[in-house]
């Protein structure tokens, strides 16, 4: 049973089956930032603490961090979106995914935004 | 507090079409539609886009002096310009700064039409009263806004309207019935691409653009595609590329300075900085804007600083940003003029790092202009 939570900064984290977590950004956030044309990803392998800038993101309009809320260490990246950066923008949650995390404290996610927290902060 | 907005008259139409809205030069402009600014960019290189640009400038100088009495604000041969044709000029400071840059039109019978940009249209017109009204009228087109449809399909669709319009070249202007309104059209604009710029009068303004949006070969594009556009075609955007603290030699707009205008011209000198720009024009420029590509993918952008390959700050980006149409990343920027050549590999520093660029040629994709 998969369960996603959300950030304030408008990321969402996905806990798989296998204990990771996939990371991507919302419907809302592809939405502000327009059209992507660039994403940088980190390496697998590479570990980040909770706060920490793990990718970069650049639209059109504007550049933008992907800061983890999370500690934990890379274990797959969406290398497709180096070429084709507008996945992000036509499948934000679905293909448009950045990496998958393995998280060094799993209760981390209790404190992050449930679907119905995060629906009130962007007032849908 | 800030001043209320202006609204453009085809406001109503941008909330209707579904445009994002923005604050740009004192007016709400639409910097986006829901096609989205990628796609904006390359229906425009592809078909035909429709921008309203009724935010900038629309002036008339009328009287027999008028054409000479420009010449002592602009670098540019104003007198010999042919009736029916459009010029790019540069208002100077006296130090040869750039005030703004604006397009001339010779409509004949005394009458020069100009259209400056947005953000600098009051002071340009109060600058305009101050030195010309002794020579002829200057009067402001208020009731007037102004459309740029722009792209390879232009030409076939305005010829739907106005088949006259087909005959205009590159620079050429004339006064046509669109769809039975009368306007001022010129074959110019902002993208490198083929179109017209098309001055109508206030009150048929949103009819005309939704008569003009109604042809299957135009969409409406807002600014955040003008920009990327614009980019690309190598074209200076005011208050950025071009400003008060550049000449028209560092901004390498020489091509711009009339030749008789020049010194040993006919009529050289005689607009304000002209000693400045004569001494330039002679002994070179310590800075010069340059055209970059980027190695790597990242967008570059404004205000980024140029390095050479010893981490040396040696200049700064005033435009940058992804072209659609060429495939990555390019811009524009200032450097030290021993690093100005085509193929120069400097850095700029994106969050701290260096990207790689190179100096490029501008325009980064090939204009495509009817010139008949």
């Amino acid at each position: 049973m998969s369960e996603t939570k959300y950030t304030d900064s408008h990321e969402w984290l996905r806990l798989e089956d296998d204990g990771s977590v996939t990371v991507g950004i919302t419907e809302y956030a592809q939405n502000l930032l327009g059209d992507l044309v660039y994403v940088a990803l980190p390496k697998e392998g590479q570990s980040f603490a909770k706060g920490e800038e793990a990718a970069t993101i650049e639209s059109v309009k504007a550049a933008g961090e992907i800061a983890l809320p999370v500690d934990g260490t890379i274990v797959a990246v969406n290398s497709l979106l180096a070429d084709e950066p507008s996945l992000v923008n036509d499948a934000p949650e679905g293909d448009g995914w950045f990496f998958r995390i393995q998280l060094a404290n799993p209760a981390q996610l209790d404190g992050l935004l449930d679907d119905v927290a995060y629906q009130n902060l962007i007032g849908q | 507090m800030n001043a209320p907005l202006n609204r453009t008259p085809l406001y109503d139409l941008h909330i209707k079409l579904g445009a994002k809205m923005v604050p740009f030069a004192g007016y709400e402009m639409p910097v986006q539609y829901p096609l989205g600014v990628l796609k904006e960019h390359q229906h425009t290189r592809a078909q035909a886009g429709l921008f309203d640009v009724s935010h900038m400038g629309q002036v008339k100088l009328i009287g027999k002096g008028a054409a000479a009495a420009l010449e002592t604000l602009v670098p540019v041969d104003i007198q010999d310009l042919p009736v029916g044709m459009q010029r790019y000029a540069l208002f100077t400071a006296d130090d040869g700064g750039i005030l703004d840059d604006l397009m001339v039109s010779n409509f004949g019978n005394d009458e020069l039409y100009v259209v400056v940009n947005a953000a600098c249209k009051e002071q340009d017109i109060a600058h305009m009263r101050r030195h010309l009204s002794a020579h002829c009228e200057v009067v402001e087109l208020t009731d007037r806004a102004l459309l740029a449809l722009q792209g390879p399909a232009a030409a076939t669709v305005l010829a739907r309207l106005a088949p006259a319009a087909a005959e205009l070249t590159f620079m050429q202007n004339a006064q046509l019935e669109i769809d039975g309104i009368a306007c001022y059209v010129s074959r110019s604009g902002y993208t490198g691409e083929d179109g017209y710029e098309i001055s109508v009068p206030a009150a048929q303004a949103a009819s005309l653009a939704e008569r003009l949006l109604a042809e299957p070969e135009v969409e409406a594009i807002g600014l955040g595609a003008r920009d990327s556009l614009r980019l690309e075609a190598g074209l200076c955007l005011y208050g950025h590329d071009i400003d008060t603290g550049t000449t028209p030699i560092e901004g390498s707009l020489l091509w711009a300075i009339s030749k008789n205008r020049r010194p040993g011209g006919e009529r050289a000198g005689g607009y304000p900085g002209a000693d400045v720009v004569a001494r330039q024009i002679a002994d070179g420029v310590a800075k010069k804007r340059i055209g970059f590509i980027v190695k790597d993918k990242v967008p570059v952008r404004e205000g980024a600083e140029i390095t050479d390959a010893d981490g040396t700050v040696i200049g700064k980006v005033s435009s940058g940003g992804f072209g659609p149409s060429f495939g990555g990343p390019v811009g524009m920027g200032y450097v030290a003029s021993a690093h100005a050549a085509v193929g120069t590999a400097l850095y700029a520093i994106v969050r701290g790092k260096p990207v790689v660029i190179e100096v490029a040629k501008t325009p980064f994709v090939p204009q495509r202009y009817y010139r008949g």
